[in-house]
């Protein structure tokens, strides 16, 4: 993989994704050791840069990085000096001043990971953008749909929820329709953006249509906040319309994994017994982020070569 | 230019040479174990595993290490083979390990494994056995079993080629590099 930068989906070839998804693998093996670690990002360090709050996601990046030996260093946004009125630009030439050799980055705007990796010459990692992109998530996703199935090309993938805001989604449709899989989608129609066909995913009117013979039913996460609000109707009618049940999973192919980006709302998109039945992924995804973040984060540290000492004197004169 | 140096069941001499060495080094049969370092120390630790089995009756466990992550040259070299998956489904504590490579140069492939080996667990000892030793190394590394000893340039690449992963049995000298 030769880029400075992931910061989404659709920039990635799909030779790209395969080189991820194969690196994944073997960083997955290292869990099952004594010790879980690895010295490859030793003398590295690591800032996640965190202008929206998340738990999971930055764990997860923060063990990712601890297990290659990488240092790490977690800003968020209530701590930090953008409080204070510095500019998106001046806080990272800070930390870059202080040596930081590979950002991760979220930001409720879309596009700030493009425009802070523009400006610096250390790699950045999109952790989540707005609505835009979440190419990691997609990435751990399309790793634990072919650890059960073996293969991408060609499954039917049920994508239901809120579409229209949620990066999840929209990087899973980038990842899996790039990979072979043909994705249909499920949702209040309020939320389901316009253009979607173009993307070449399959928009159903209902939730059965959607999981019928489906090999991945993929549950998105309701964000509650969005209730009240015309967009949507109330919890109960949504459960009733599009939860997923058990009488509607039985709509789905027999070996057909559940999946839900977390954390889930049960009773509003999920019911408990599905969640927590033998078709979930749900926890296979959490462990399969942190090696699918172990990749990314050695493919993109590792492959800036270092300038040799004639190189560097040359460039300094 | 290429040569053989070493050919078809000339090969298989070295290898039962280094089987022979091992027995004759390890003390106690039992707690044997051996681990090939990927890509080609993977087929040669299973021919010896054969060999051993057979003298001393067991089925010793063997296990595959693939040591890219434990590398310390990635500035260096800008990377970057495949990374492959390790295999050890024992645990190694209190284990005589036999650790299998193809060619020995630098060191600092054994190094790394050394180190790898000590994130699984706590052997009692780490032995290194290795069809070929070309000489050149940066760190205090020696084998405890070899099967062919070459003068070589520093510049020269010596490849193994095994009939498992490979068309044939040989050991091939490329002077001056590939």
């Amino acid at each position: 993989m030769e880029r400075k930068d992931l910061l989404d989906i659709e920039s990635l070839a799909v030779e790209e994704i395969h080189e991820i998804l194969n690196t994944a693998a073997p960083f997955k093996e290292i869990f099952t050791r004594s010790v879980k670690r690895v010295p490859s990002l030793r003398g590295k360090t690591v800032v996640n840069v965190f202008f929206e709050p998340s738990t999971r996601t930055r764990t997860s990046f923060e063990l990712a990085a601890k297990r290659l030996s990488a240092d790490v260093v977690n800003i968020s946004t209530d701590r930090s000096s953008l409080v204070k009125g510095e500019s998106l630009v001046d806080t990272f030439d800070t930390l870059l001043a202080m040596k930081a050799d590979l950002f991760v980055m979220r930001h409720s705007s879309a596009g700030a990971p493009h425009f802070i990796a523009e400006r610096i010459p250390v790699p950045v990692l999109n952790a989540g953008d707005g609505a835009h992109s979440h190419p990691t998530q997609a990435l751990l996703d399309a790793f634990t749909i072919r650890e059960h199935h073996g293969r991408l090309e060609g499954l039917e993938v049920a994508i239901i929820g809120d579409i229209t805001f949620s990066r999840v989604a929209r990087s899973n449709i980038w990842a899996l329709t790039k990979l072979g899989a043909k994705v249909r989608v499920s949702g209040p129609a309020t939320l389901l953006p316009k253009g979607l066909e173009r993307m070449g995913v399959t928009i159903c009117r209902t939730v059965e249509e959607a999981i019928e013979g489906a090999d991945v039913v993929y549950m998105l996460r309701i964000q509650k906040e969005r209730q009240g609000s015309h967009l949507f109707p109330t919890i109960r009618e949504y459960y009733q319309l599009f939860g997923l049940n058990a009488e509607r999973l039985k709509l789905a192919k027999p070996d057909a994994i559940v999946m839900h980006p977390g954390p889930i709302n049960r009773g509003v998109e999920i019911s408990d017994d599905i969640a927590d039945g033998p078709q979930s992924r749900i926890h296979d995804q959490v462990t399969n982020g942190v090696a699918v973040r172990m990749a990314v984060l050695f493919l993109l540290a590792t492959q800036q070569k270092k300038p040799s000492l004639d190189e560097a004197l040359a460039a300094t004169e | 230019m290429t040569r053989s140096l070493v050919e078809k069941e000339a090969v298989q001499t070295g290898v039962e040479k280094v089987a022979e060495q091992l027995l004759s080094t390890v003390s106690d049969p039992s707690r044997l174990a051996l681990i090939g370092i990927h890509t080609h120390g993977v087929p040669l630790a299973k021919r010896l595993k054969g060999l051993i089995d057979s003298k001393v009756g067991q089925d010793l466990p063997l296990g595959t290490l693939d040591i890219t992550l434990y590398r310390d040259d990635y500035d260096l070299r800008g990377l970057k083979p495949r990374i492959q998956s390790s295999d050890i489904r024992f645990s190694i504590d209190g284990l005589e390990l036999i650790l299998v490579d193809d060619v020995l140069y630098t060191g600092r492939t054994i190094r790394a494994a050394i180190e790898a080996l000590g994130d699984y667990g706590r052997p009692s000892a780490i032995r290194l056995a290795v069809l070929a030793d070309r000489g050149h190394r940066e760190l205090p590394i020696q084998p405890d079993a070899v099967g062919f000893t070459f003068e070589t340039k520093k510049d020269d690449v010596i490849k193994l080629r095994m009939s498992e992963l490979d068309k044939e049995d040989a050991i091939i000298l490329h002077e001056g590099g590939l």
